[in-house]
């Protein structure tokens, strides 16, 4: 066997691939662009949609939300709502498999667009129900085929309000009308 | 001065006794947690034995008391190299024992997501085949760069790189967005000029020919006795293909050749791997040609009661069979999950493979045979 065609051909190879422009990025100064898809950490949680029906909590594979209701166990009265105390996400032990957002069945749990949520304790990790109220709301628009209709991309900053993330088609209600439907229903 | 004549004769023969070296569990080219107990004379090896279970997380067993759907995440930690494949042979098995149809749009969308898969599994082999060999990292990054696109796609259709979680019993759990046919559209443009270039590297480069021609040959007997199946076994010339044999979805519908080796040896099994990826190109083409629109996924329930039985379901993942047997009791978690893993079934042959060849070709003959130790162990 003769040496020296295959090896000049393979050095042609890193030849070309010298003058290419460089594929790596300098990671915190640079960003590659994300797909509003993207199934991020910062979970985000509309506190006026939310109803506590705890469906997320019981499709999660990991059961890891926690939410506590009140008045739980007790005859609600007429007039008066769930309310949540706890709505803890261990997000130390989430994989973002997002099945607790396809379980909403209100639009109102959804996977955040952040990925640099690194602490140096684990209980740090826990996202307690303070934070997702006051979090930026950044949905990702995975498995939410509404915000993927208005090109909302969560990378530009934008912000969602509540009554944007709805997947009816019709109006959707007031703050009045959704507190006096469970009312009505009575 | 010394008189030689003093010293004692030496033995004629001189004593030997074979050497045990422990390769692993922390060798970087043992394709994560795996040990290779290795007796050997002088250089040559004369016996092996893989140890394996260090990474044993009791997947079949997790299986048991999740939901039928909830699995579906646990299958993504498999080969984690092929999430793709791990959930549609799942999804698959699941479809069969509840018997859900799966609507035409999503079938075509998991045949993309699954020959895109494997064309990024080829790649880290290719990639780490050649780090094996001693070209440290320039050719793994090649490897590794085209794959990043593969993964970009990913995440476009499934907001995951790596866990992607994509398919569901019923189809894939949403549409592709439409920014992702475009980009699909460049990367099949641009994908064979990037093989080219891979197969450049190493069709024929002298060391590696020289490294690879031969070795460790596995006749095709031999292979199928050992139960070998994927790239492996059609290096060795059995032209043998699950997506041919018992097509699944809608591979029935796809043009494709099926490469095979000619000698069986670690050459073969590197170009199998190269000429398969272009046959994955071609599926991929097809299926976005022929893509019908309408729904991706059955209104299945979320909790799958399906009937008492059980059902295997089985697809050709890029290491080979993978198939996932399922028991049901009508409850919503299965009774018993069994996992096939085709990286397991391989290293049955890795004996006959190794012995009689030197140390220094011991992990490039391993590496041929593209194990993932998270499927080993599962
Ligand atoms: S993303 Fe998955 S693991 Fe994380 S909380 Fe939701 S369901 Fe649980
Ligand atoms: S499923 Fe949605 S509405 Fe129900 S508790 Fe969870 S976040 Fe709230």
């Amino acid at each position: 066997m003769t040496y020296g065609a295959g090896i000049a051909k393979g050095l042609m190879v890193t030849m070309r691939n010298l003058f290419r422009k460089p594929t790596t990025v300098q990671y915190p100064e640079e960003r590659l662009p994300q797909h509003p898809r993207f199934r991020g950490e910062d979970f985000v949680w509309y506190e006026e949609r939310c109803t506590g029906c705890a469906s997320c909590a019981k499709y999660c594979p990991l059961g890891i939300i926690k939410i506590v209701t009140s008045p739980s166990g007790t005859q609600t009265q007429e007039g008066e709502k769930y309310r949540l105390e706890v709505f803890d996400i261990d997000i130390a032990r989430c994989m973002f498999c997002g099945l607790c957002v396809e379980a909403c069945p209100y639009d109102a749990l959804h996977m955040g667009s952040g990925f640099e949520r690194g602490r140096y304790a684990r209980n740090d990790l826990t996202i307690h129900i303070d934070e997702l109220k006051s979090a930026p709301k950044r949905p990702s628009t995975w498995f939410r085929p509404q915000l993927e209709a208005k090109g909302y991309d969560p990378f530009s900053g934008e912000t969602v309000p509540w009554q944007g993330v709805s997947r009816a088609s019709k109006n959707d209600p007031t703050k009045e009308e959704m507190d006096s439907r469970w009312v009505e229903r009575q | 001065m010394t008189n030689l004549q003093q010293h004692p004769e030496p033995p004629a023969e001189l004593e030997a006794e074979p050497v045990v070296v422990n390769l692993g569990p922390q060798h970087p080219s043992t394709h994560g947690v795996f040990r290779l107990r290795v007796i050997m004379d002088g250089e040559t090896i004369q016996d092996v034995e893989p140890i394996f279970g260090y990474l044993h997380r009791g997947t079949e067993k997790l299986a048991e008391e999740r939901s039928y759907t909830q699995v579906v995440t646990l299958t993504d930690r498999l080969d984690y190299t092929a999430a793709m494949s791990n959930n549609l042979a799942y999804v698959l098995a699941v479809e069969k024992l509840a018997g859900i149809e799966v609507p035409e749009r999503g079938m075509y969308l998991r045949v993309i997501a699954a020959e895109l898969q494997r064309i990024a599994a080829h790649l880290i082999f290719v990639g780490f085949s050649l780090d094996e060999l001693g070209a440290f990292h320039t050719p793994l990054l090649y490897g590794f760069r085209e794959r990043e696109r593969i993964l970009d796609l990913f995440e476009m259709l499934c907001g995951a790189r790596i866990t992607v979680s994509y398919m569901r019993p019923g189809g894939v759990h949403q549409d592709a967005p439409v920014d992702f046919w475009p980009a699909l559209d460049r990367f099949l443009a641009d994908m064979p000029h990037y093989l080219d270039e891979l197969q450049g590297l190493i069709a024929e480069n002298e060391i590696v020919v020289a490294r690879t021609k031969g070795l460790a040959v596995l006749l095709a007997a031999k292979a199928i006795n050992c139960s070998m199946s994927g790239p492996v076994l059609r290096a060795s010339g059995v032209a043998w293909d699950l997506r041919k044999q018992d097509p699944y979805d809608v591979y029935g519908r796809m043009q494709f050749d099926i490469p095979v080796g000619a000698n069986g040896d670690t050459y073969d099994r590197l170009l199998v791997r190269l000429y398969e990826a272009r046959q994955s190109l071609r599926i991929v083409a097809q299926a976005r040609k022929e893509i019908p629109g309408g729904p991706v996924r059955t209104q299945a329930p979320f909790f799958i009661r399906p009937p008492v039985g059980e059902a295997y379901g089985h697809v050709e993942a890029p290491k080979g069979e993978l198939g996932f047997y399922l028991v049901s009791q009508g409850g919503i978690s299965p009774y018993r999950c069994k996992i096939r893993s085709p990286s397991f079934i391989n290293l049955t042959a890795l004996k006959e493979m190794l012995v009689g060849y030197k140390v220094a070709d011991l992990v490039v003959i391993f590496g041929s045979i593209d194990v993932n130790m998270g499927e080993v162990d599962r």
